[in-house]
């Protein structure tokens, strides 16, 4: 059998050699402008100023350090969590209602094609004070004082999840697309109300496309640090804005390099964690 | 009580825009019959049964399940066991757990869940396989697992839509026995969608021919063989060869039509009246070929055999009508002539107590 197979595929050892050629461009490309670079940044979170641990040390000690870790991680975990709440119903109709799928798809993409800045100095239009949701709300009398919703919590998230939503979107739209049209009548048949059957059946089959999309968002959110910084208030300092400050503002090297291997293996770990989940979610 | 039907429908129909999926159907199902929905693709046969389980709006009509009105109740307290085309197993769960699925959806308890699930797999011959996954199974296994699911509820009917259209032949005549089998012994009301004639003879009490969206004909396999209402229904159940003509004269049990080749007489299916336009429907076991030309009772037609095809157990030929009609044959080996050919002219004979004169539209 092996033999026949070989041949039918052609990957002898001339193609594979081929298809090392043919991968090495990309992969000579990565190596010097992303993986050096990275290194060379890492390395220096043990040398920089004096060899040692000392900037972990600091990192992982300092109350300052830990509040960023904490607002990264509250900020990735609430985003996450609106982005599924709101995700999953959108993928569901996107992939049970064939007409209204181009369409969505569309809405769903509309924030990819502005810009990161324009778009987010265009919520600062909307959203502020005297911003134009804001003068609605006081003009139509619902409300006495504006509410505040930027340059808080709020307006990081508001920002976070509309940038984020098609991270998640996708990837259920794709799992609940797989699922044989007839299960959730079959449930249906066979005595399931519409909440049962749900749980029961669809929401477990898509367990691999949320995972997917919310370990996405998570670590998207991880990294991100325009949106808060331009969002967000003082208390909304996340550990990516903070490695920027570190080393545009303080020149500390040294921490900065501490504090994104802490984000590197914090991501790494999750990543891991996530294809572990989708794959003991497929069944065999 | 027990007379009374576990499902009536009457003039149930379904639009999907201006496309009519069904028109209009009545139907009365008695307590303990098979009956076969048989018919065309296209012709309805899913949507009328989708509409049955709930999981179709009928457009008008209504329907009674053992007497009470469907109209507003939704397909999850129907209490109807379907079993899908393509087994709609649940993926995820083992076998018994998706024979427990409905059970647990009833709240049965934990105990009686086991034994139920338990007999039930033993019923439909799997009595082993409950800790397995669906796609570890091969396809006739599926469909067993799926029949036990719509089974071990006990509902009042089963809704079955053609379950073994995805098998092949052998596998498909072994479970129609086997499905026979289960509801002879359960007792239980079975409406089945096919577009197989042959599995729809052997497995009905009842056969609803379906064609356009509405029942063309519904009775005994016997009945819809020997006696079809219509041309669609004699062309469908079965084979025939048909004769166009108008009818000279009519009486209760004997039509005469006259033809491009002279006189034919045959059993009418409807009353028809002379002037009438009418086909001659007539199977190919009842046509012979005569050397001498019979008299009396038969009727006798002059045709150039063009195609003669060796069976084993019998020979099939195919003869044309000098207008381009085909007449198709069946003959026993025993009386098949072994220098049969193409291109001979020949005398085709039957009786015409056995041919049926149909209304042609
Ligand atoms: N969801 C639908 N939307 C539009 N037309 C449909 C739909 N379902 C069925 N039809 C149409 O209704 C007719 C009957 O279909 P169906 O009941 O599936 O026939 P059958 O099961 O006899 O093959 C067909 O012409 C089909 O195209
Ligand atoms: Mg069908």
């Amino acid at each position: 059998m092996e033999p026949v197979a070989a041949d039918l595929t052609g990957a002898g050892p001339t193609s594979r050699a081929s298809h090392l050629l043919l991968v090495l461009p990309a992969t000579l490309f990565v190596l010097v402008v992303f993986a050096l670079p990275v290194a060379w940044l890492l390395s220096r979170s043990v040398s920089d100023p004096a060899w040692g641990l000392d900037n972990f040390r600091t990192v992982l000690r300092e109350p300052v350090y830990l509040g960023l870790m904490r607002n990264t991680v509250q900020i990735s975990v609430a985003t996450t969590v609106l982005c599924v709440l709101l995700g999953y119903p959108v993928a569901h109709v996107m992939a049970t209602c064939p007409r209204l799928t181009r369409l969505l798809t569309f809405v769903v993409l509309v924030p990819f094609w502005s810009s990161v800045l324009v778009r987010t100095f265009a919520w600062m239009v909307l959203l502020q004070n005297n911003g134009l949701i804001n003068r609605a709300l006081l003009g139509s009398g619902l409300v006495r004082q504006p509410i505040e919703m930027i340059f808080n919590r709020t307006g990081v998230l508001i920002g976070m999840v509309q940038v984020l939503l098609p991270f998640v979107i996708f990837p259920l739209y794709g799992s609940i697309r797989a699922i044989d049209p007839a299960l959730m009548p079959a449930a249906a048949c066979m005595g399931a109300t519409p909440a049962r059957a749900f749980l029961r059946v669809q929401l477990p089959l898509t367990i691999p496309g949320l995972t997917t999309g919310a370990t996405l968002v998570f670590v998207l959110s991880l990294g991100y640090f325009v949106t808060p910084a331009l969002l967000g208030g003082r208390r909304d300092v996340v550990i990516a804005r903070m490695i920027q400050m570190e080393i545009g503002q303080f020149g500390d090297w040294g921490v900065a390099a501490a504090l994104s291997l802490v984000l590197l293996v914090a991501t790494l770990s999750l990543l891991g964690f996530s294809r572990l989940l989708v794959r003991r979610g497929r069944p065999t | 009580m027990t007379d009374a039907p576990v499902l009536t429908l009457r003039g149930i129909g379904k639009d999907y825009g201006r496309t009519v999926a069904v028109d209009a159907v009545d139907l009365e199902l008695r307590r303990g019959e098979f009956v076969s929905f048989l018919g065309p693709s296209g012709s309805g046969k899913t949507t009328t049964l989708m509409m049955i389980a709930g999981l179709q709006t009928p457009s008008r009509g209504e329907m009674l399940l053992q007497g009470r009105d469907l109209g507003p109740v939704p397909p999850y307290r129907r209490n109807i066991g379907v079993v899908f085309q393509n087994y709609a197993l649940f993926p995820h769960l083992s076998v018994a757990a998706n024979v427990a699925f409905p059970l647990q959806m009833r709240r049965v308890g934990r105990t009686e869940m086991a034994r139920r699930v338990g007999e039930t797999l033993a019923l439909v011959g799997l009595p082993d396989h409950g800790a397995r996954l669906p796609a570890q199974l091969s396809g006739g296994q599926q469909q067993r697992v799926a029949l036990a699911r719509a089974l071990v509820y006990q509902p009042p009917l089963l809704l079955m839509d053609e379950p073994l259209g995805a098998l092949d032949k052998k596998l498909r005549e072994q479970l129609q026995l086997e499905i026979s089998r289960l509801h002879r012994e359960l007792g239980i009301t079975v409406l089945y969608v096919t577009h197989d004639q042959e599995e729809a003879l052997v497995m009905s009490d009842r056969i609803a021919v379906f064609n356009d969206g509405r029942i063309e004909q519904i009775g005994r396999p016997q009945e819809l063989y020997e006696h079809p209402a219509s041309r669609f229904v004699a062309g469908f159940v079965g084979e025939s060869s048909f004769i166009v003509g108008r009818v000279t004269s009519a009486a209760a049990n004997r039509v005469a039509i006259e033809t491009a080749h002279g006189m034919l007489c045959g059993h009418p299916a409807t009353s028809l009246a002379p002037g009438d336009a009418a086909v001659l429907a007539v199977r190919p076991e009842r046509v012979g070929i005569s050397e001498e030309a019979a008299g009396g009772d038969r009727n006798v037609v002059h045709a150039r055999l063009v195609e003669v095809i060796y069976l084993g157990q019998s020979r099939k030929f195919m003869a044309a009508l000098p207008n381009g009609e085909i007449i198709t044959g069946l003959l026993p080996i025993a009386l098949a002539a072994d220098d049969l050919a193409p291109g001979q002219t020949v005398d085709l004979t039957w009786r015409a107590s056995e041919c049926t004169i149909l209304p042609d539209h």
